[in-house]
């Protein structure tokens, strides 16, 4: 079973992010969960989210405590939320960041991987909404979910311009992690 | 059709396909996902239903209560205070033999405030006389809701389906979603029998003095009583009809040769099948005894289950403050006394107020009682943020 935690601010989109991987999960034919940390949200308040992955159904209710992935959409947290917690040494953590991997001097053995999603998000979007970028990237370094699946998955939850415009995004943060 | 869809959506599209006629509910969290997704519905045109927006819950139950004598097939949802505020005309339904469905998806009661998950609320109701089935996944809690009308229909009792909040409501997983044609084909259209119909004027759940009242709740009590059969048959029904188990009195797991046998009800059933697996491996035997019906409560399916069973464990998410475990309770009081002496049957209480729930945490709670018998524990207590003047 994979699992993946995804930190974020209210309003970054964090809940729609999980939602959205384990919808395309399903699209590929896996089994999946995701689930909120079931917070008071508001706008700006740390907020996590949760997703898990297997071949055969997912029984399980925990949180997820030892994530293969982490998934960061607000570098400042990392400081301030134990955003580390629990990542398993060989995993992996994607930050939405515009410094190199190394900068974030982060104390983990993981993989360390960054992407500007808030910088694309403006200029694609036109709002600061990451989330799209953030799967983007994550589907693409680690092959877990085909990015056909995820592009269905926005364009059934966001149908018209909201969905096209994160499509491109997508798009955009594939071409840039392909290239690395 | 099979679809990657929240656990409120999946029942709200699933209490459509019921063709309830009357839905109303006041929005509450961690309901509010429910009757929005059945607010557009009707909205849309896509159920021919009334939406009646209230100012309350206890307007909401009020209009049920009214549509239901009226003979409307009649639906609502809520939660915590949402239920508590309700309580009143929560009893009045009962006792009218109507048979409304509610949503309940279970929150902790304030105060101090809590919008997390716990199962408090529905126990709070527990002796209303209403049918209270508890749902392990979504697809249950789907499943529960065609049974649910089906069960109030056939047994003039209304009937709580209870998911746990959040854990529950707004998980995203894979549910089949019946289609119309199969929703329809199970639960016919609602034919009420004891309906007020100005034609024919009288009254329903009115006044009874002391030479009646008294019978009234013992009719109401067998009645209850005699739901197990309805319940039972309801959910075989449903498994020729839809392919899959949901519902029922009971469900066991793994629990033939167990050295421990774990009761417990609601979404935490997954965590401990999975706790069961690892466990196994590691050449323990335990299982798993799951209550589907907490009311009716299958103190007989209990005994008849474990009564060769000596280690049995209760862990429960609600808590009768000044006693103990409230399932916990139930449990001891389904073996008869004689018999009590060299069973264990232990309680903890856990996850009050939305707190994690590890597999970890269950398997120091299996552990100890390998060693053991435990009158009362909180697990996952942080002993640590409780000083002595507290206590």
């Amino acid at each position: 079973m994979i699992e993946i935690r995804i930190h974020g601010r209210g309003g970054q989109g964090n809940v729609a992010a999980a939602e959205l991987l384990s919808i395309a999960a399903f699209k590929d034919g896996k089994f999946s969960q995701a689930f909120p940390s079931f917070g008071a949200e508001r706008v700006g308040a740390p907020v996590m989210a949760f997703v898990r992955i297997d071949d055969k159904k997912i029984r399980t209710r925990e949180d997820v405590q030892n994530p293969d992935y982490l998934i960061v959409q607000d570098s400042n947290l990392i400081g301030s939320v134990p955003v580390l917690d629990g990542l398993k040494p060989n995993g992996l953590i994607l930050v939405n960041s515009e410094k190199k991997p190394e900068e974030l001097q982060l104390k983990t053995t993981a993989k360390v991987e960054t992407i500007p999603a808030t910088e694309i998000a403006l200029e694609i979007i036109g709002r600061p909404i990451p989330n799209a970028i953030m799967i983007g990237a994550f589907c693409t370094i680690t092959g877990l979910i085909s990015l056909d699946a995820v592009q269905e998955a926005i364009m059934g939850k966001f149908p018209g311009r909201v969905g096209e415009n994160n499509v491109a995004a997508l798009e955009r943060a594939r071409e840039i992690m392909q290239k690395r | 059709m099979l679809k990657q869809i929240e656990g409120s959506h999946a029942v709200a599209e699933c209490v459509a396909k019921c063709r309830p006629n009357v839905i109303s509910a006041y929005p509450i969290t961690p309901q509010t996902h429910i009757v929005e997704e059945l607010a557009s519905i009707v909205g849309r045109g896509d159920l021919d239903a009334e939406y009646v927006n209230v100012e309350s819950e206890f307007s909401a139950a009020s209009v049920v209560l009214g549509a239901s004598a009226a003979g409307a097939r009649a639906y609502s949802a809520t939660t915590s205070q949402g239920l508590l505020l309700m309580s009143e005309v929560v009893y009045c339904i009962a006792g009218m033999r109507l048979p409304i469905v509610f949503t309940i998806a279970n929150r902790a009661i304030s105060a101090p405030l809590s919008i997390w998950n716990d199962q408090q609320d529905s126990m709070a109701l527990r002796d209303a006389g209403w049918i209270q089935l508890h749902a392990e996944d979504n697809q249950e809690a789907t499943d529960l809701h065609i049974q649910a009308f089906k069960i109030a229909e056939e047994t003039h009792l209304p009937v709580m389906v209870c998911m746990d909040g959040f854990i529950l409501t707004h998980a995203f997983e894979p549910v089949d979603v019946p289609d119309q044609k199969e929703v329809d084909n199970f639960l016919p259209p609602f034919r009420p029998t004891n309906i007020v119909d100005p034609r024919w004027p009288r009254g329903i759940g009115l006044f009874a003095d002391p030479r009646f009242y008294m019978e009234t709740r013992y009719i109401l009590h067998r009645a209850m009583e005699k739901s197990e059969e309805t319940i039972k048959k309801v959910s075989q029904d449903f498994a020729k009809a839809f392919g899959r188990d949901s519902g029922g009195f009971i469900k066991t797991y793994k629990l033939k040769d167990a050295d421990v046998v774990v009761i417990s009800m609601g979404s935490i059933v997954g965590t401990i099948k999975d706790l069961i697996d690892q466990l196994e491996e590691e050449g323990k035997k335990v299982g798993l005894l799951q209550i589907c019906s907490y009311r009716p409560f299958p103190r007989r399916e209990i005994y008849n289950t474990l009564k060769d069973k000596m280690n049995i464990v209760v862990v429960e998410k609600s808590i009768s403050l000044g006693r103990g475990g409230i399932l916990a309770s139930d449990v001891r009081w389904s073996f008869p006394r004689a018999e009590k002496k060299d069973r264990n049957i232990s309680s903890f209480i856990a996850g009050l107020g939305g707190r994690n729930i590890t597999k970890n945490d269950l398997r120091y709670m299996v552990e100890k009682v390998e060693k053991e018998p435990v009158e009362l524990e909180f697990l996952g207590l942080k002993k640590e943020l409780i000083s002595e003047k507290d206590l």
